[in-house]
């Protein structure tokens, strides 16, 4: 048969093929470098600085060498607890409702909202806890930065727990309303222990998420020199004080930005494995 | 025209698996040649060897000589792109592209290989719908319906189709019916057996009526080696090997 | 007959009948009470979450639990509310011209918000056309190229991009991004590129072009994993046809993969486009932070995001901040509609609620 097709396949192609596969692994490259250089970075840069007086010690006035961010430590642990005991309940009771109760077209409702709140710029959301809260409170505090930081929360955790709750075979809640459990004891003692691990790694990625925002916190928690461990007082933060360390023309407040981000970044990385530990290992009852 | 295939030797793997064993078998031009046997007996993995399909598989490669006229298939000057250009394949279930219309269908091989001509195409693409017996039914629809708009034995015919457009020399037919109904199928069957005239036709069917219907020539699998290979009325009548007599019987399989 | 001899005695109501004609002695010992032992803690633990009524418990978690569902959409309203209420004051006073006024002036009480607007899309619009390409490579390689080993291996690295926090992209924005590009990448630009006017005027290293690079990066997570979920949801009988036809690998995947994805990667494309524009810290912190409209990538600009950031604790007056609100809710309606739109894109493809990470 007269092939009309061409008999080989032409160098056109096979040029276009090697280049493509060229093409793709170069993106891999040029976009694995930036994050190995900044680990570097953090690394080389930041552990000189990361010495006691770092970890104990409060800022000394601008210009002042020494001192630590002590204080910004404290404080982002606290703000973060408060953040926690505002997205923690709302974010899994959500994800209940949206599994166990949400299957309409309210649940659908509630589902897009949370989408809604999870694209917010974290900014946008600063703007409208400082007006909820700071203004009428006349002042910064870590309970507002807490609040900003728990909305942030919310649709991550509520997100993790529908999808894990939905994994929980029906079977396991129809074996226990036949045993006369109600349905409120269900959902919480065996639905939600059942897929406790998920849930929990839901919450330590929201939680990790928002251990390193700042744009929210610059108008509500505000950031402080000094000690403060009063929620209602403006308090500092790891990531506020790196930012205005960073953004500063002094050289050894440049060395202490970058210990502070390297115990951040440890933080977070913490944070994660050891949750990851904790559900691998199955100490939590029931966990999958 | 369509050419011989002539295999001697063809070991299979899967990983660490040997799935073929040593096959030999000399496909003749023009025919259609039926390929049979139990579930897991190596049939599908046989026919995806003869067209290099095999090995897009992670793990799983090849061995052995297969010669498709003058090609040599496993050669090692030989370039797999070029041997699927030259030896078609249908698969199971029918897989039309989605985004293209069913003139884009047809045409996507064509495409492929660098075909510009706008008025050569609308000529190849007219001539392999005809071949495959869907000129008729489409022929006012070619750029406005989708290739997955259609019904389960227009989309296969649609990919016979497709599959003829880059002119092979051979075509393999892995079970292209057992997703179809049965007018569809029957529809198949008559298209291939006009299709032998252009073509040498290989076909996968665990079916065996089926095989009895369209088939010259029939081979026989089990276990990943070819036990019989002969004419289909013999293998079907009077086998010589006794497992094939105790799977066309039905006693297995 | 077995062991136990206890038959089932009827109850009163059945007094007539006091010799039951058969003795069902087998059903006995199922109806002693075990005291001790899995099978008691199992009855103790049944009977106690077994109230006469559980409608009323039932009752209040069903509120409860509603009521933390309505929250979410609660806050989404105050939210909402607070950003239309506190620049209501700007709105009034500038009307529609805030968004083309060239001038932001605070002295004067002026307030025009094109810089931060044309800074905002600009740096956005660089940063996907870094961003795009690469994401798109990653996501190839990965799904089509890689070997299955390194698979896991290189989509953690990649994810790992999105867990570090803007501030600290940022820092290395500033100490270490942008000296790179005033020593040896601007210098280069300028003398090969610089008759574009694009690549022209004063170096400083920060400026439009080091936010391009550093939203870009922060952008390629997000990207990137949605293109390969909608590659990955592509059936393999499509690269195999393709592949039978007689293509190349890179013309399977052109064909058989991107072509049936392109719909979900245009929603991830929308997606990282969603998350760039509210990216605030790592941009205010190498972006230069000058409220000016310049065609050059060299030059300092303004975000919206980062003139909140930057003034919105020092503003003065309630007009000063009743515009920088103003600019907040601008922000908010976009990223809304950016959002949305991304989504609706992504589900058509994957069919449903796929999860997508922002």
């Amino acid at each position: 048969m007269s092939s009309s097709a061409p008999q080989e396949v032409s160098l056109w192609r096979r040029v276009t093929n090697q280049g493509a596969t060229l093409f793709a692994v170069l993106a891999v490259i040029f976009v694995l470098v930036p994050l190995l250089a900044i680990f570097v970075y953090l690394v080389i840069k930041g552990i000189g600085s990361v010495n006691l007086a770092f970890l104990t010690q409060t800022p000394k006035p601008p210009g002042e060498v020494g001192g630590g961010m002590a204080n910004a430590i404290v404080g982002t642990g606290l703000i973060l607890a408060v953040a926690s005991l505002i997205g923690l309940p709302l974010g899994i009771g959500s994800g209940i409702y949206l599994a166990e109760y949400g299957r309409n077209r309210f649940g659908d409702l509630i589902r897009f909202t949370a989408d809604v709140l999870n694209g917010v710029p974290s900014i946008v959301i600063g703007i409208a806890v400082y007006s909820l809260v700071v203004v009428r409170q006349k002042h910064f505090s870590a309970f507002s930065g807490g609040i900003a930081l728990g909305i942030m929360m919310i649709p991550t955790i509520a997100r993790a727990t529908e999808e894990m709750l939905l994994m929980v075979p029906n079977v396991i809640r129809e074996a226990a309303y036949g045993l006369g459990i109600p349905k409120w004891r269900t959902t919480l003692s065996i639905s939600l222990r059942t897929a406790s691990a998920g849930v929990i790694t839901g919450c330590m990625l929201a939680f990790a998420r928002v251990a390193g925002e700042t744009a929210p916190l610059l108008f509500t928690a505000f950031g402080n020199q000094f000690w403060n461990l009063k929620l209602n007082q403006p308090t500092a933060a790891l990531s506020l004080q790196v930012f205005t360390y960073a953004i500063s023309p002094y050289d050894d407040w440049h060395k202490q930005a970058w210990a502070g981000a390297l115990i951040l970044i440890l933080l977070i990385v913490v944070a994660v494995a050891a949750v990851r530990i904790v559900t691998s290992r199955g100490m939590l009852k029931g966990g999958a | 025209m369509g050419v011989g295939i002539e295999v001697r030797g063809l070991n299979a793997w899967y990983g660490k698996n040997l799935s073929l064993k040593a096959i030999d078998m000399s496909v003749p031009a023009n025919h259609v040649t039926a390929v049979i046997g139990p579930s897991g007996c190596g049939k599908s993995t046989y026919v995806r060897c003869l067209n290099r399909m095999h090995e897009t598989i992670p793990e799983a490669h090849a061995e052995g000589s297969v010669k498709v006229g003058d090609m040599d298939v496993y050669g090692s000057g030989s370039d797999p792109v070029e041997v699927r250009r030259r030896i078609g394949m249908v698969f199971q279930k029918p897989n039309p592209f989605p985004t293209m219309s069913i003139y884009g269908n047809v045409a996507a091989g064509l495409k492929l290989n660098g075909f510009r001509n706008r008025k050569q195409m609308d000529e190849l693409v007219e001539r392999s719908l005809k071949l495959a017996a869907l000129w008729e039914e489409v022929k006012d629809d070619l750029h406005k319906k989708s290739g997955a708009s259609l019904s389960g034995g227009q989309q296969q015919r649609l990919c016979i189709a497709r599959s003829l457009a880059v002119e092979p020399e051979v075509l393999l037919m892995d079970e292209p019916a057992s997703a179809l109904d049965p007018i569809s199928t029957s529809k198949i069957e008559e298209l291939i057996f006009q299709l032998k005239q252009h073509y040498t036709v290989v076909i996968v069917t665990h079916n065996m009526q089926q095989a009895a219907r369209v088939a010259e020539l029939t081979g026989f699998f089990l276990m990943g080696s070819l036990i019989e290979f002969d004419k289909t009325e013999k293998i079907f009548t009077n086998p010589a090997d006794k497992r094939t007599e105790d799977y066309v019987t039905g006693r297995f399989g | 007959m077995p062991d136990s001899v206890d038959p089932i005695k009827p109850s009163e109501p059945l007094g007539g009948l006091q010799k039951p004609v058969v003795s069902v002695p087998s059903l006995a010992h199922v109806g002693k009470e075990p005291k001790t032992g899995v099978s008691a803690a199992l009855l103790r633990k049944i009977r106690s979450t077994h109230p006469r009524s559980s409608r009323i418990p039932d009752a209040v978690f069903g509120v409860l639990i509603l009521l933390t569902a309505i929250s979410v959409f609660a806050i989404v309203a105050l939210v909402a509310w607070e950003l239309v209420d506190k620049s209501r004051m700007s709105l009034h006073q500038f009307g529609i011209g805030f968004f083309y006024g060239h001038d932001w002036d605070p002295v004067e009480g002026n307030f025009g918000a094109m810089p931060f607007i044309y800074g905002t899309l600009v740096s956005s619009f660089l940063a996907l056309l870094l961003a795009v390409p690469a994401s798109i490579g990653v996501a190839v390689f990965v799904t089509e190229m890689c070997p299955q080993r390194l698979r896991a291996i290189i989509s953690f690295l990649v994810e790992l991009l999105a867990a570090i926090p803007s501030v600290i992209y940022g820092l290395w924005g500033i100490f270490v991004l942008a000296p790179l590009l005033r020593e040896y990448v601007e210098p280069f630009l300028a003398k090969t590129l610089g008759w574009t006017g694009f690549f022209t005027g004063p170096i400083y290293g920060l400026g439009m072009l080091a936010a391009a690079i550093i939203m870009a990066i922060m952008v390629v997570p997000v990207v990137a994993s949605i293109t390969r979920e909608v590659m990955t949801a592509v059936p393999q009988n499509q690269r195999e046809a393709v592949l039978a036809l007689g293509a190349t690998r890179w013309e399977m995947i052109r064909m058989g993969v991107l072509r049936n994805a392109r719909i979900g990667i245009v929603g991830g494309i929308i997606l990282g486009l969603g998350r760039a524009l509210g990216e605030t810290m790592a941009v205010t912190m190498v972006i230069g932070n000058r409220p000016e409209v310049a065609k050059s990538l060299f030059a300092p600009g303004y975000t919206m995001a980062s003139v909140i950031a930057n003034e919105f604790t020092e503003a003065t007056g309630d007009l000063y901040l009743s515009a920088l609100v103003e600019i907040g809710l601008a922000l908010f309606i976009v990223t809304l509609i950016v959002n949305a739109l991304a989504r609706l894109l992504v589900w058509s493809i994957t069919g449903g609620t796929a999860r997508v990470r922002a």
